[in-house]
């Protein structure tokens, strides 16, 4: 059993964040405050992450726990359940998320109106207590819940720079994410029908016996497949995308690298746990699903980047470039094996690390070219600011799969996972074109930040990157060769979480 | 008679179509012939043999037409949707287990525990305030922080962008750096169609405010006793408000319910709300003994955390809803 300390930390994560989104409102918005709490509460919950996943790895026989949120235990009251795997994320989503915040600090201040500043710090506490939420839930409708949370803070988030581009490209978020929202909900409420239960494992225990009696499959094909799809959207599988670059690409750096490292992620892991937790591998290969969640991860990996390839707008570029990235996530939960969505978890994390570095880098970049964001602006922007510069190459070089860069990893595992399965040419396949096409665009932006250009370098407003922006930068670079040098302890530990999820 | 019958029936029918009668002696323009607006050139008039080429026809029509048979698709397709996901639906619904049968699966040891001990377990005569105050409290946590999170993003977005240009239509407010934020124009300001001397109004609403608002304290505080709560009661609370603020004007309520009161109050209750709830859910995960009593049945100060609970959620919803209405209606609060 592990120590009451550690036993605590999930829950006291959670109310940390939450109990600091509603106290930022009243406090007085002068020095900075509001964001300097959320930095420090971020930093602290990451602290507390950590300390959790080296006790679960060092406790010896159970890996995993369960909390109940109050006086009754699991099926009648809300419960909680951390094992290694959600410890991982709540760390890796803390450091990303700091490392967001921290980097952007000077970005954010020159976006964002004074009067709204303590707003989006709300938002960014909510956002970060709603993926903690997401992560630890053992009960589908604190799921239910949280998602909303996040979803209106993502919204939010996006708007809160504001201009008509970004209002527009926050309603257009919010009408599809609510439709997603809307998705989830009715399937929630057919599994409870089915089921009779909210708490996870006792909805597998049910669907397993709906399953081998063979009753109500209808039902639950479309339950499972409207969340499958309401969770989709928020998590911008390819088809249902179309909002992804507008939201991404128009709001503040701060905002961007949020929402394409962490919010996305938050539904995604949700994803995995209803598949593995609450309907089972077999149960989803019963249903097709995998096929399914395969065929459209294999083809959010191609038209992400064949999108890419036509964008003028660095940010715009690397946000279709998370569209791909979702895919090849979606690629390693499709495969329906333990080893593929260990492959899928690991891909999050490198995504999360790799994805606000090379936003903040574009907006280091587009900074030190006078506020310009597009591609042809930014020639030789690397010779201005060399940290940004350093962190889109390393960035680029990630997402093209280059070894000894983070995303080499992750892609290795997916095709050595795939490697068990049926559909081993169509994963392999998929996985050599999308990196060239990655190529095809992330190699013209390195090159073109490298050229020496004497007419541009007149024209840029030099704002000299801050010391916190090159603090942020270097750890972003070295989270990324950490990851794709030494990722293999890393992913016994999220085997091991896989097994006990 | 007829005629006269016939001629009230035109008049109505032009009334309603908004066609009035038009004058003899207007003189009605021949309509130019619909201009092609991003053709590239006029087709050259003296040249004989100039045929349009496939791909110029093409653009002409897709100019002329495009617009028009987008929308014909894409409604058309909408509504293909619509019918399919619906009929999915309704065959799902179809196939599940009859509803209020006993032996559905809902019918499970889950509800069986809320309705038999749930008032001893939790103190309340309301199973529902037991079910989502108590065993589930974490979940209404959620619920009330969505309220509140999205009545902070309304306020940001209306409130405090609406505010800073009004700030600098008065006197340009530039940060450090000079870089102004307000990048639109004058503030529009809608005034809201209200008359200000409605008597029979302004007499109803001062006859029912206060009922309306007893009716919403009753509910909230008897939340844990009979049917209510503060989802119910504070959504009560905020239609007093509403009444008010249309009855005497926005200006009176905003003197004692303003955007700094919506959010002292919001965050106040969701605190008091986190924090007890958080000292139970601590001693419950840790099985520590909690100093909240339980109390009689049927009192008015019992069932422990619930009656707090429902204050504080009652005190959301209403501000919540109030500040809805009044950022979408006035732009302010």
């Amino acid at each position: 059993m592990i120590n009451m300390f550690a036993y605590n930390i999930p829950f006291a994560s959670i109310f940390l964040m939450m109990i600091a989104a509603i106290i930022t409102p009243l406090l007085p918005n002068r020095n900075r405050l509001p964001e300097k709490l959320s930095c420090y509460l971020i930093g602290t919950v990451g602290v507390l992450s950590a300390y959790l996943l080296y006790t679960l790895t060092n406790s010896g026989q159970s890996l995993a726990f369960n909390f109940s949120m109050g006086h009754f235990p699991a099926p009648w009251g809300n419960e909680l359940r951390a094992g290694p795997l959600e410890a991982v994320l709540a760390l890796v989503f803390s450091v990303a998320m700091l490392l967001s915040l921290l980097g952007n600090f000077s970005s954010t201040q020159e976006d964002i109106a004074p009067a709204r500043r303590n707003i989006f710090c709300v938002l960014v506490n909510l956002l970060m207590a709603s993926l903690l939420a997401l992560t630890y839930t053992n009960d589908l409708f604190t799921a239910y819940v949280f998602i909303e949370i996040n979803t209106i803070a993502a919204c939010s988030i996006v708007a809160v720079k504001e201009g008509a581009e970004t209002v527009r490209a926050a309603l257009r978020y919010l009408v599809m994410s609510l439709v997603g929202s809307g998705l989830v909900m009715i399937a929630i409420c057919l599994l409870y029908d089915l089921t009779g239960h909210l708490l996870m494992q006792n909805m597998h225990g049910a669907i397993q016996v709906l399953v081998t009696t063979k009753s109500y499959i209808m039902p639950l094909t479309v339950s499972l497949a409207l969340i499958t799809v309401g969770l989709a959207i928020k998590s911008a599988l390819y088809p249902f995308a179309s909002w992804l670059p507008d939201a991404h690409g128009s709001s503040t750096n701060a905002s961007s690298a949020i929402l394409s490292g962490l919010v996305l992620k938050g539904h995604i892991f949700t994803i995995i746990k209803i598949f593995y937790r609450v309907f089972g591998l077999d149960v989803i290969h019963a249903l097709r699903m995998d096929t399914v969640i395969f065929a459209l991860g294999v083809i959010a990996m191609i038209m992400g980047s064949v999108h890419a390839l036509r964008q003028k707008n660095v940010k715009r570029m690397i946000a279709w470039s998370s569209v791909a990235q979702v895919g090849y996530i979606f690629l390693g939960v499709g495969l329906n094996t333990t080893a593929g969505i260990a492959a899928a978890c690991l891909h999050i994390i490198v995504h999360a690390c790799v994805k606000p570095m090379l936003f903040t880098a574009a907006g280091g970049l587009s900074n030190s070219a006078g506020h310009k964001k597009g591609l042809h602006a930014l020639m030789g922007t690397f010779y201005v600011n060399r940290w940004a510069g350093l962190g889109l190459i390393a960035g680029a070089c990630s997402m093209m799969g280059v070894p000894a860069f983070a995303g080499f990893a992750s892609k290795l595992r997916l095709m050595m996972a795939s490697f068990d399965t049926p559909v081993v040419v169509w994963s392999l396949a998929a996985l050599a074109t999308s990196s060239v096409l990655n190529a095809l665009y992330y190699v013209p932006a390195v090159i073109v930040i490298l050229t020496h250009s004497k007419d541009a370098q007149k024209n840029f407003t030099v704002h000299p990157p801050t010391k916190l922006y090159n603090f942020s930068m270097c750890v972003f670079l070295i989270l990324n060769f950490y990851l794709g040098l030494f990722c293999v302890p890393l992913l016994r530990l999220i085997t091991r979480g896989v097994n006990v999820l | 008679m007829n005629e006269e019958l016939r001629n009230i029936w035109t008049q109505f029918f032009n009334w309603v179509m908004g066609n009035g009668p038009r004058p003899e002696n207007e003189v009605i323009p021949p309509e130019p012939p619909p201009a092609l607006p991003f053709s590239q050139k006029p087709t050259d008039k003296f040249s004989r043999f100039h045929e349009a080429t496939l791909k110029e026809r093409y653009t002409q029509w897709l100019e002329l037409h495009g617009l028009h048979l987008f929308s014909v698709i894409y409604s058309g397709l909408s509504v293909l949707t619509c019918i399919v996901i619906v009929s999915l639906l309704l065959a799902t619904v179809a196939e599940l287990p009859p509803f209020g049968h006993e032996r559905n699966p809902a019918n499970n040891e889950v509800i069986r525990r809320y309705v038999q001990h749930g008032g001893r377990e939790t103190g309340a005569q309301n199973i529902v305030a037991g079910l989502i105050l108590d065993y589930r409290a974490f979940d209404t946590f959620g619920e009330s922080a969505v309220l509140f999170t999205a009545a902070v993003s309304v306020l940001m977005i209306l409130g405090a962008s609406r505010r800073n240009s009004l700030k600098d239509s008065q006197n340009p407010h530039t940060d450090p750096e000079g870089r102004n934020f307000s990048q639109r124009g004058p503030p529009v300001i809608r005034h809201h169609l209200l008359r200000k001397d409605d008597a029979i109004l302004q007499g109803v609403a001062s006859l029912s405010i206060p009922v309306i608002l007893m009716m919403g304290c009753v509910v909230v505080i008897n939340g844990h006793l009979s049917p209510g709560g503060g989802f119910s009661g504070g959504a009560i609370l905020s239609t007093a408000l509403i009444l008010a603020a249309n009855a005497f004007g926005f200006e009176r309520v905003h003197n004692f319910f303003n955007e700094r009161t919506f959010i002292v109050s919001s965050s106040t209750a969701l605190m008091i709300y986190a924090l007890s709830k958080g000292y139970s859910f601590f001693t419950g995960a840790n099985h520590l003994h909690s100093i909240i009593p339980k109390g009689t049945i049927g009192d008015i100060l019992s069932a422990g955390l619930i009656l707090p609970l429902n204050i504080c959620v009652g005190l959301i919803v209403a501000g919540t809803l109030y500040g809805f209405y009044a950022l979408f209606s006035e732009g302010d609060m």
